[in-house]
Parts: structure tokens; sequence; C-alpha cells
């Protein structure tokens, strides 16, 4: 049996100190195994982009501990944690996040560049992940010539283009109309049926419906953790 | 992540605001052009001052009786004195020693009528002795001395004065009604200090006695060394052999002086440093505070962009990689900034500043561009490590 690729157990995470003190997460567990794909799902504030952020070590929790891969994060210097995330971790934000005025290619070539890949190479997995995504004849457009649902394309692509043991997507359909999202969805069902682990947050039930398995967080707990079948076999 | 990606990171940032970029350069560029053009200008001043003074001669020695408190009954400079300098066993670092006596006379030429304050009378060995060369006509000879001709070699300024563009060799003018022959017209040597080395006359000595001074002391007498390198050597057989002639056995109690040229170029080029220095001083100051420019766009540009900052780390830059990045472009906005202020501080030399030729000096050309590469690495370490020390997520969530 392979490592499981997230293995947290009693995370807690608190914000501030004093009397604006926020418990964000209040101990939570939680097991995924590869080529898993996850919904997280519950109301806003219910701490489930802070579960994210700390599962992609873009954050460190207060207590509690996270394996990566089999990897104690807590162990890791600030260095080695931005190699995690470079190796390990594509992330997929709401608002895309590409670096402005820099082509799309660029964009999904800038992971490749801080992992010391040639001009060659890069160019070639970058091209590559623009025509898993479907953007192969976008590549030197710049993000401000892209719609969203195609912005959100190429940070797919980026997100992807290191070939990361998870990707993790922090509401990626949410400023995107219908079409474009059933585009990313169709992507990210690609990647998985690949088997790629994903993690996605979101409240739609209808981006939530393509996931294998749905957590519930409200309040800094998980209160639910079913299989996707069972979830909509209720309703 | 090598330095090539790292440049092309920072170019592209930098470009992405080429006015603010421009701007930021042009601070630097200000403060390295001023700092070697303003050094250029104070070495060419001190370049001016030491030919000036080199014109004077720079193996020459002169001396000069002392007339001060005390020193009254001292005995006057004579011709004998003068021969007894040159004497190749007692004085083997003198060359040459020419009596002179100066004093001022109005020249006349038809109409035209010249104050010349500086008529010398001497010997032939003052041409070459006080790096006076003769421009048109001849200089006199012995002979001249030894009759007493009254033949003058003009000065340029007192020979334009009398005589405006006209050839003045071959006419005759009027000194204090005394009737001159006209030989010859010195070299220009410009003007050094306060007097005017080109509004002056130089006769043979035994004619100015005759007919315009008498037979009285001399003013000066002026001696060549054989060398620039002997000339402290000569000066001190000049001062043994006369201290023996006028009887001085203190030599606290001379009664003349020696002037001696390399000390005054000593001094005027102490003055002239120290005038490079406060030059160099105030062209610094504006490179620094161009080195402030830089931190401060740096600054601004760090809180505008703290968001690519965040996306960057979120995909796996690490705290070197940004830091290189910032690093890399604020260091080369004030190594372009240097570049183009060599390049302007460059061709503003060629140009005479408040009529001095700036002289540029390599020294301050290389350091000028170093100091300004230094300072995009100071200036902007603290703007880059603020970027990199970022957290991730911090910087993601900054709007």
């Amino acid at each position: 049996m392979p490592n499981p690729v997230i293995e947290v157990t009693g995370l807690h995470k608190t914000y501030g100190s004093g009397d604006t003190r926020v418990h964000a997460l209040r101990g939570v567990d939680l097991t995924v195994q590869p080529g898993d794909y996850l919904a997280i799902m519950g109301a806003s504030g219910s701490g489930k982009s802070t579960l994210l952020n700390l599962i992609g070590c873009l954050d460190v929790p207060t207590e509690g501990r996270y394996r990566l891969d089999g990897i104690d994060v807590a162990e890791l210097n600030e260095r080695q944690l931005s190699l995690l995330r470079n190796r390990k971790i594509g992330f997929i934000f709401q608002s895309y996040n590409l670096v402005p005025r820099t082509s799309a290619l660029s964009n999904v070539e800038l992971p490749l560049v801080y992992a010391g890949l040639g001009r060659r190479e890069r160019r070639q997995r970058a091209l590559a992940a623009l025509d898993l995504v479907g953007l192969s004849d976008r590549a030197g457009h710049q993000p401000s010539q892209l719609s969203g649902g195609q912005q959100q394309r190429v940070a797919v692509a980026r997100a992807l283009v290191n070939a990361p043991a998870l990707v993790l997507a922090d509401e990626p359909t949410g400023n995107l109309d219908s079409e474009s999202t059933a585009e990313v969805l169709a992507v990210f069902d690609r990647l998985n049926a690949l088997g790629r682990t994903i993690v996605v947050i979101t409240h739609e039930d209808d981006v939530a419906r393509h996931a294998e398995r749905v957590v519930r967080v409200s309040d800094g707990r998980i209160v639910a953790d079913t299989a996707a079948s069972q979830v909509w076999a209720v309703r | 992540m090598n330095i090539v990606e790292i440049l092309r990171f920072a170019i592209r940032g930098l470009t992405a605001n080429k006015l603010r970029s421009g701007l930021t350069t042009l601070g630097i560029t200000i403060g390295v052009g001023a700092v070697i053009m303003l050094v250029a200008v104070g070495s060419g001043a001190s370049a001016a001052v030491e030919q000036s003074i080199a014109g004077l001669g720079t193996n020459v020695l002169t001396v000069a009786p002392l007339r001060g408190p005390g020193q009254t009954t001292g005995r006057p400079l004579t011709v004998e004195d003068a021969k007894a300098l040159v004497d190749p066993l007692g004085a083997p670092d003198v060359k040459a020693a020419s009596p002179v006596v100066t004093t001022s006379v109005t020249a006349v030429y038809g109409p035209a009528s010249h104050e010349i304050p500086q008529f010398a009378g001497t010997y032939p060995e003052y041409f070459e002795t006080t790096n006076s060369p003769v421009a048109t006509g001849t200089g006199f000879t012995d002979e001249d001395v030894r009759a007493a001709r009254k033949v003058v070699v003009l000065g340029a300024t007192a020979a334009e004065s009398l005589f405006g563009t006209a050839d003045p060799v071959g006419q005759q003018v009027l000194v204090d009604s005394i009737q001159f022959t006209v030989i010859g017209v010195l070299a220009p040597k410009g003007t050094s200090g306060l007097q005017n080395a080109d509004d002056s006359a130089v006769a043979p000595l035994t004619a100015v006695q005759n007919s315009v001074t008498g037979y009285g002391s001399l003013s000066q007498i002026a001696v060549q060394a054989v060398s620039a390198d002997a000339i402290s050597a000569a000066q001190a057989e000049v001062t043994a052999i006369l201290n023996a002639r006028h009887r001085i056995t203190n030599a606290s109690q001379s009664d003349f002086r020696i002037l001696n040229p390399s000390q005054l170029l000593a001094a005027r080029t102490e003055t002239t440093q120290t005038f490079t220095v406060l030059l160099a001083a105030v062209a610094a100051i504006s490179l620094l505070v161009g080195g402030i420019g830089v931190t401060n766009i740096m600054l601004v540009t760090v809180t505008e962009r703290i968001r690519e900052i965040g996306i960057r780390k979120a995909i796996g830059a690490t705290r070197a990689a940004i830091l290189g990045q910032f690093l890399a472009e604020a260091t080369l906005l004030s190594l372009f900034g240097g570049l183009l202020g060599v390049a302007v501080g460059v061709i503003g030399s060629q140009f005479q500043v408040a009529g001095i030729d700036p002289v540029v000096v390599p020294s301050s050309i290389l350091l000028a561009f170093a100091v300004s590469a230094l300072i995009g690495l100071f200036f902007g370490s603290y703007p880059a490590s603020r970027a990199a020390s970022l957290r991730p997520i911090q910087a993601l969530r900054h709007e």
C-alpha cells in the first residue's frame, strides 16, 4: 500500500491573539489516497480554505500533524517547503492568479523555471500542458487577452505541468460561467482518469458531483466524509 | 533557477513600467554623470594650475633681495652675485644664472601708448631659464649686452597693444622716452595668478641700466638648475654661495629669499585637490540621492507586486529566487543608469566648463560605475528581502 497523499491528524489553526483570536480549524483528521478526487464543501467561514492552504503548504498549522506523500512538513525549512510546493503540488485559485503581462506559455513554464529545467524541455512540457487544456493555440496570449475560462485553463495547465502528486483547487469555477465551468471540470475529470489526486473546494453541488468523495466542513471541523455515490443517492 | 532566468524575470519586471524605470535610472545617471564630470572639472583646474606654474619653468629658482624689518642693512644683489652662482665646482647643479632688473615703463609707438608693468633687463640665458621662447624675430645676444644695444623683445600682450596686428619686428618704440628697436616677440604664456606674464618686455641688462633704471641693485636673479630633479640641490648651493658672499653666518639672517616653483606647485596642487574633493563630495551626494530613489521605487514595486510574489511562491519559487529577481531588478536599474551616466559624464567633459577644460579621470569612471552597481545591490537589498520574506498566504491574500 503506497503512502497516502495527504495524512492530516488533529489539525488546528488559529489566527490573531487575545480577544480577536479566531479558531479557523478545531481538530481536523483527513486522509486522501493517491488517485482520489475529493470535494471539500462548506459555508464561507467554515475553514475549508484554511484547510486547503495548510494542505498546500502555503501556511503552517498551529497544532497537529500533516504528512504529504509520507513527508512530515513540520520538519521542513522554508526552502524545502518551496521545493515541495514546486514538485508535489499544483495550485488552482478562484481568481486564476496568472502573472500579469506574461504570456500563457511563460505562465505555464514558470514552475518548471523554478524547478531548474532547461529551456527546450520547459517549452515542450508547457506546450503539452496547454494542449491538454485545449489552449495550445493561445500560447502567446497575455492573461488580459484571454477570457476567464481560458485564464483558468491556463492556470490548470500551470498546476499540472510539473506532474504533481496533488492538484489543489480553491473554488476553481467560482468566477466562471457555466460553459467555462464545464470545460474546467472536464479537464479535472480527465486528470483524475489519468490517476492524479485532486482536492477541490467548492460550494456548488454541480462541481462536487464530479468528485468521488465529498467532505463537509463546518465551524472548523469535518462533519461528514462520504463517497459521492452515497451523497447523491440520498437526495 | 539560473542567472539567465533571474535576469529575464528582472528585465520583464522593469520593462513592465518603462517610465518609472526610466526616471529611476535618470537619478543614477545624474549622480554618476555628476561624479565623473565634476571630478574632471576639478582635475582640469589643477592641470591648468600645474601648466601655468610649469610655464614659469619647473627648474627655475628666483632669488630676490629680502627687505623686511631688521634687514634694511642687508646687501643688495649684484651682477657679481649672479656671476658667482655659475660655478661648476661650488654649484654643480646650477646651469645658468641671469641677473634681472625689472621696472614698469611706458612704451610709445606712434600714437599708441602702453604701460608695461614688467620691463626686464637681463642676460640672453633668461629666455631659456624662464621658459620664454621667442615666437617671431630673435632674442638678443651676449654681444648686445656687452654693447648695451637698445633692443627689446616684447611680450605678446605688450606687442599687441602697441602694434595691433602689424609686425613689430624692426620697429622703433620709445621706452620712457628712450628709443629701443623691437627685435622679437615672445610666445604667449597665458596668465598665471594675478599678473599677466605676456604683458612684459625683455631687453639687455646693460641697456636697461643705462637708460632706465640706473646701475643699482638687481631685482632678482633667475637661476636655472640642470634639471627639475636637481632643483633642491641647486637651492642649497645658491643659499650657501650667497650666504658666504654676504657674510651671513646665521641662515635665519639671510638678506635674500629663494622662490622655488615646485613648492608653489605643491601648495597650489593641494588647493585644487581640496577643490576636487569638494566637488566629488557634492556629486557623491547626488549619487546617494539617486540610490535612495532606487530603494523607493523598488519598495513601491514590491508592494505593487505582492500578489505576483505570492503566486510565484505558491508555485514553488524559493526565497533565494524572489530575492534574486528583485535584487537583479534594482541592480539592472542602477547599472543601466551608471552606464548612461558614464556616457553623459564623458560627453559632458568634452566641453569647457567655467573656463576650465575638464580632464576625465579614468579611475573616477571606474569608481562611479562600481559604486552605481553596488548602490543597486545595497539599496535594492531591503526591498528585495522584504519581498522574499513574505509568507505566501499573506502575499496571495493581499489586495
